[in-house]
């Protein structure tokens, strides 16, 4: 669950898919966990940063979160096998 | 350290190409409070879903229609049509500020008597009036609009029996210029149809006629086609008037005025081209007053407005349920209110709100209803900001017809609440129970006890 190398994310939540030439843009909860995403962190060590900084509980962080990662895969950002 | 409010994350793909000219915002301001009463208590005392109705908003609107017309013409009455809300607190809001009732069964007929309207101040339209709703009409003395010959023939043998001389207008329907034509009520007017009718009944000798009606359509955003249908009925009383030396008391145009709501495939919103009461008032009047009618002899001008009186006064208060993600991407949210509750989204695009702060980032939703049914749809795409399940949202522009067109279906109605002018909620009518819809079903005999 690793997102796609080519993909630039800005920190005020732009997203830019060199492959397809589409942009996005995040809200900035979908932008701090897409940047924590980039930097390697698994989805538990992702719910222990975000539980610690906003207020929300664990139901509530990943029934979102596995929506998110939905939309990613819907869009083809999300690696779907580990490169070698 | 506080920690900071949790948005559901979203990612929104952006598209280019397709640029809105009109600049159109996207819904994201919330409705917290409805006329000062909080949104979060009025769920919290009366539960959710919960219709909530303004009486300022209901007062104003009057106000303002009854001020647009009553300033260019100097004989108004308007007579409050129940069967847009006939919610009984709602009657008599209109009531209080002076409006008749108009009614289209025995049913409504009764609610108006009981609700302590004089039966000389009820207009009884419709197609359906039984022998016996006409006799109790005409030894009360109310209007009878008459809508074919066979209710003609029924009043005038209604008048063997009875000594009272019923009190008669009626309708006609004729071209104005617009679509569709609604031609299936009343008489009509370029074939002869409704000369006709005028003709029998004043040579019946039995029968006052006192008034003349149409109802065009509904929703008409041409307020120059009332201009055509006022300039038609004002012909037929000056017929009358040449022929039997006799003048109609009233010219009643029925309603059909267009509220702010949006018809689904409209491009614009329905804020931005409805019409104003003024230019509907200015279509009407003009044709009145320039018309051939004797001005000393001028008829009361009788308007039977529903929607556009109380359309914006009734908000739908509702919960969201779940959301979820449909395999194309797309968001869906379901929440308690369904099109039983809603029946006028299947012509509008409702305008939902949600009831608490939100951040400016949307995504494109389809809102379903809680009903286990393909057709519940309340909005097919509206651009909302993320909820999550125990949100509340605003349903607004929905005091026309959604109260007495209600269905119940699988579940029961919910409160209705009426906010008064010092924002306190009153229960206009209370929710129902089971025992309601139950307490009429009768189970025969051999159907009683089964075995499983």
């Amino acid at each position: 669950m690793k997102l796609k190398k080519k993909i630039a994310v800005s920190e005020t939540g732009f997203i830019f898919d060199p492959t397809t030439g589409d942009s996005f843009s995040l809200n900035p909860t979908a932008a701090e966990i897409l940047n924590l995403l980039k930097d390697g962190k698994n989805e538990k060590e992702i719910k222990k940063e975000i539980m610690a900084e906003y207020d929300v509980d664990e139901s509530t962080f990943e029934r979102s979160f596995l929506d998110f990662m939905a939309m990613l895969r819907l869009y083809n950002m999300i690696e779907e096998h580990e490169e070698n | 350290m506080e920690k900071k409010h949790f948005e559901r994350p979203i990612i929104k793909k952006l598209q280019t190409g397709m640029p809105n000219k009109f600049g159109m915002k996207t819904e994201y301001e919330p409705i917290s409070e409805i006329d000062g009463a909080s949104v979060k208590e009025l769920v919290a005392n009366y539960g959710s879903p919960l219709y909530v109705m303004s009486e300022n908003t209901i007062r104003e609107t009057y106000r303002e229609a009854y001020r647009a017309f009553s300033t260019r013409y100097p004989k108004v009455q308007f007579a409050w049509s129940y069967k847009t809300n006939y919610m009984n607190a709602i009657c008599n809001i209109f009531h209080t500020e002076g409006s008749w009732a108009e009614v289209v069964s025995g049913f409504e007929y009764d609610k108006a008597i009981n609700n302590g309207v004089p039966p000389s101040k009820i207009l009884f339209n419709g197609p359906d009036k039984s022998e016996k709703d006409l006799e109790k009409a005409i030894k009360h003395g109310s209007y009878i609009h008459i809508d074919h010959f066979d209710e003609l023939y029924t009043i005038i043998n209604l008048t063997n029996k009875i000594k009272e001389r019923p009190k008669v207008a009626i309708r006609v329907n004729m071209d104005c210029g617009i679509y569709p034509l609604w031609s299936r009520f009343g008489f009509n007017y370029e074939n002869g149809e409704a000369w006709e009718a005028i003709n029998r009944i004043m040579l019946s000798k039995k029968i006052d006629l006192v008034g003349l009606h149409c109802h065009i359509g509904t929703y008409i955003l041409a307020p120059w086609a009332y201009g055509i249908a006022a300039s038609k009925l004002a012909d037929l009383a000056v017929a009358i008037e040449k022929k039997f030396n006799h003048y109609v008391k009233y010219i009643d145009m029925g309603g059909g005025f267009a509220s702010k709501n949006t018809l689904k495939g409209a491009f614009l919103p329905g804020s931005d081209t409805c019409p104003t009461f003024d230019q509907y008032a200015d279509a009407i009047t003009t044709a009145l007053i320039n018309s051939p009618i004797n001005h000393e002899h001028l008829p009361v001008l009788m308007l039977e407005s529903g929607r556009s009186l109380i359309d914006d006064a009734g908000y739908l208060v509702g919960t969201v349920l779940a959301n979820k993600r449909l395999p194309e991407g797309k968001l869906a949210t379901i929440i308690d209110i369904g099109v039983n509750l809603l029946f006028t989204s299947f012509w509008y695009d409702h305008k939902v709100t949600p009831a608490q702060q939100f951040s400016h980032h949307t995504e494109d939703t389809i809102i379903y209803g809680p009903l286990c049914m393909n057709i519940d749809i309340i909005r097919e795409n509206v651009q909302l900001p993320p909820m999550k399940k125990g949100d509340n949202i605003v349903i607004s522009r929905i005091g026309a017809y959604n109260m007495t067109q209600w269905m119940q279906f699988i579940t029961l109605r919910p409160n209705i609440v009426l906010i008064d002018s010092k924002s306190k909620a009153h229960v206009i009518r209370g929710n129902e129970t089971p025992d309601n819809i139950m307490k009429n079903e009768l189970v025969p005999e051999h159907l009683k006890k089964f075995e499983l």
